[in-house]
């Protein structure tokens, strides 16, 4: 049954009824129960996104995060295994790490020094006398978190009992294997991370990602200030064979450039863009021969897709965009800038133009990044009015359907990948 | 010739600081052109990320410009396409606590301290930081060769922002 949102039903109807094929009610922003729902139905239910395995080089490596609203450390043991610990002390409940990044040989609580290992598990406690028969420290372990990863993208879920990490994802981990390419014959590392907040829904940023109709009008002033080559690689508006595909789970890939989606085919005709020159240089100096620095080169912008996760990262282009919701009102954004890793004299060069590259359109003083910003603050200032008036995820249902590979299709501007996510969203906070 | 504890009366300084005044009141009043005239062709403007770093090119920054990015960056926010700068906060920013860092009849290095307030749409936010300006002296008209802006929360998360630091 399809029930209306009017402004008497809309705060009354469940949230599965919130999401319908082509509209979702404004109140997926706004509402602060709604909000209270997300994090247990979806947060707490499946797979988050929490690190690259190039930011746990080695044991004892960690990284400060978060699943949802739950503060955690990931961090690599002795043997090689990720942890995703909850930081918090089992003793009083004290934050355990409160450094972002870094290297450690075990977490002390600063509070009373319980000290924990890597594997989380309870080591030692001072003056443990007054302990004797009521505490097993064996059942003191910090709260884990199951963690997989695929792709060197490591997931974690306060979710035992949900499918593998590698079913979540399905067909998604050939878009994962194509991202990865962008390494041009290296490994993929992390190179650095923008953080910025808005003053809006979570959600506002997960449609963004797979939002091709914003690009020309929202990023006017980047296409502006970008040389004519850059411009007309992002030019996809009009172009048939840019398209959004659902891969399903509330996933889907949106493929901008599609003659790089895949990296490795390359027929040799697409001429280097002139504002490398220098790079080639540099490359063939290094000792590359033409056909290793056409492969780096050709994939400093990174692959030609933006591939959004369900429900908290991109991959886009070429950097990782990791969303955390603070509030109903509140997000914050990491921008994750990714390079080839590799000998300094080949890597280094290549990595430097993509700093640059991810400066030009990402972070707090980007030529992107801010007028997405405003755009979405507008959404959730708007979505206060008429919470049951619908924000619209229609366009391109009626020319949508079936690709080959059996994903829903449809071009790059239309919101297929919007109502994949919503479709989602729907189910997961159907379940009770 | 190091001149720790060269005195704020000291002419070169004076001229240094009048420099660094004259730029945050060209910024708070949105006034990019002039504020690009400020710079020497071979300056660097910066906003690290990286509290520690002194090498900028192999790091990410918030904001890395040379004269063709300071240039480009100007027309975005001069232009009227960019909704971020055409709505964006008012700022008033105060740059004190000056301590002289070098002094030469050429040049001029000063740090400072910033404190901003950006105000927009009912929110105030607060943007401190610690500035460097590298100040080449000429009787053409002194020039900065080096500004590089540590916010304090460099590494946290900061708004999305419609200005310039």
């Amino acid at each position: 049954m399809t029930v209306e949102f009017t402004a008497d039903t809309v705060h009354g109807l469940a949230p599965s009824d919130l999401v319908r094929e082509d509209r979702v009610a404004g109140r997926m922003y706004t509402d602060p129960q709604l909000f209270e729902l997300e994090m247990t139905r979806i947060y707490e239910r499946t797979w988050v996104w929490v690190a690259h395995e190039s930011e746990l080089p080695k044991a004892g490596s960690f990284k400060s995060t978060y699943v949802g609203r739950q503060p955690v450390i990931v961090v690599k043991d002795r043997k090689g295994t990720v942890n995703t610990l909850l930081n918090r002390c089992r003793h009083r409940g004290a934050s355990l790490c409160e450094q972002r990044t870094g290297h450690a040989n075990g977490f002390t609580c600063p509070y009373h020094a319980w000290s924990y290992g890597l594997d989380g598990k309870l080591r030692g406690i001072p003056y443990p006398d007054g302990y004797e028969g009521v505490l097993e420290k064996s059942e003191l372990s910090l709260r884990k978190l199951r963690t997989e990863s695929y792709g060197g993208m490591v997931f974690a879920t306060f979710a035992d009992g949900i499918e593998p990490l590698a079913d979540f994802l399905g067909d998604v981990k050939l878009w994962i294997d194509r991202f990865m390419k962008q390494g041009g014959g290296y490994p993929v590392k992390v190179l650095g991370t923008h953080q910025f907040r808005f003053h809006g829904n979570w959600k506002i940023q997960l449609e963004n990602t797979t939002d091709g109709y914003h690009f020309p009008i929202v990023h006017r002033s980047w296409m502006a200030s970008v040389d004519a080559e850059t411009a007309d690689m992002m030019s996809f508006m009009t172009d048939p064979a840019a398209i959004t595909h659902d891969l399903g789970n509330g996933h889907s890939v949106m493929q901008m450039v599609p003659e790089h989606s895949d990296l490795d085919v390359d027929d040799g005709t697409e001429p280097l863009q002139a504002r490398f020159a220098t790079l080639v240089t540099e490359l063939k100096s290094a000792g590359l021969d033409d056909a290793a620095v056409r492969k780096l080169v050709r994939a400093v912008h990174g692959t030609g897709f933006n591939l959004n996760l369900f429900p908290n990262v991109s991959m886009s282009n070429s950097f990782l965009r990791v969303l955390r919701p603070i509030s109903a009102n509140e997000t914050l954004i990491e921008h994750i800038a990714v390079g080839p890793e590799g000998p300094a004299e080949i890597v280094d060069p290549v990595n430097r133009e993509r700093l640059r590259i991810h400066e030009h359109f990402q972070g707090p003083f980007g030529f992107g990044t801010p007028d997405d910003a405003e755009g979405w603050d507008r959404v959730q200032r708007g979505a206060q009015a008429a919470p049951e008036m619908p924000v619209l995820v229609n366009r391109g249902l009626a020319r949508e359907s079936a690709g080959p590979e059996g994903w829903p299709t449809s071009h790059v501007t239309d919101e297929t990948g919007m109502r994949a996510a919503y479709n989602q969203w729907k189910q997961m906070m159907s379940d009770g | 010739m190091n001149t720790a504890g060269t005195e704020l009366t000291d002419s070169r300084v004076i001229r240094a600081v009048q420099l660094v005044w004259h730029e945050a009141d060209l910024l708070d009043h949105k006034r990019y052109e002039p504020w690009q005239d400020l710079y020497s062709e071979d300056a660097y403007y910066v906003v690290p990320i990286d509290p520690e770093t002194e090498d900028f090119p192999n790091t990410l920054n918030m904001v890395y410009d040379d004269a063709r990015m300071r240039q480009m960056r100007v027309a975005r926010m001069t232009e009227g396409y960019a909704i971020a700068a055409v709505d964006s906060a008012r700022t008033v920013r105060t740059v004190s606590r000056f301590v002289v860092e070098n002094v030469t009849d050429d040049e001029v290095t000063l740090r400072s301290a910033q404190v901003l307030v950006a105000y927009k749409r009912g929110r105030h936010d607060l943007w401190a930081g610690e500035v460097t300006h590298r100040i080449r002296l000429s009787d053409d008209g002194d020039r900065i060769a080096l500004k590089v802006v540590r916010l304090v929360d460099s590494e946290d998360a900061v708004p999305a922002a419609g200005f310039l630091l």
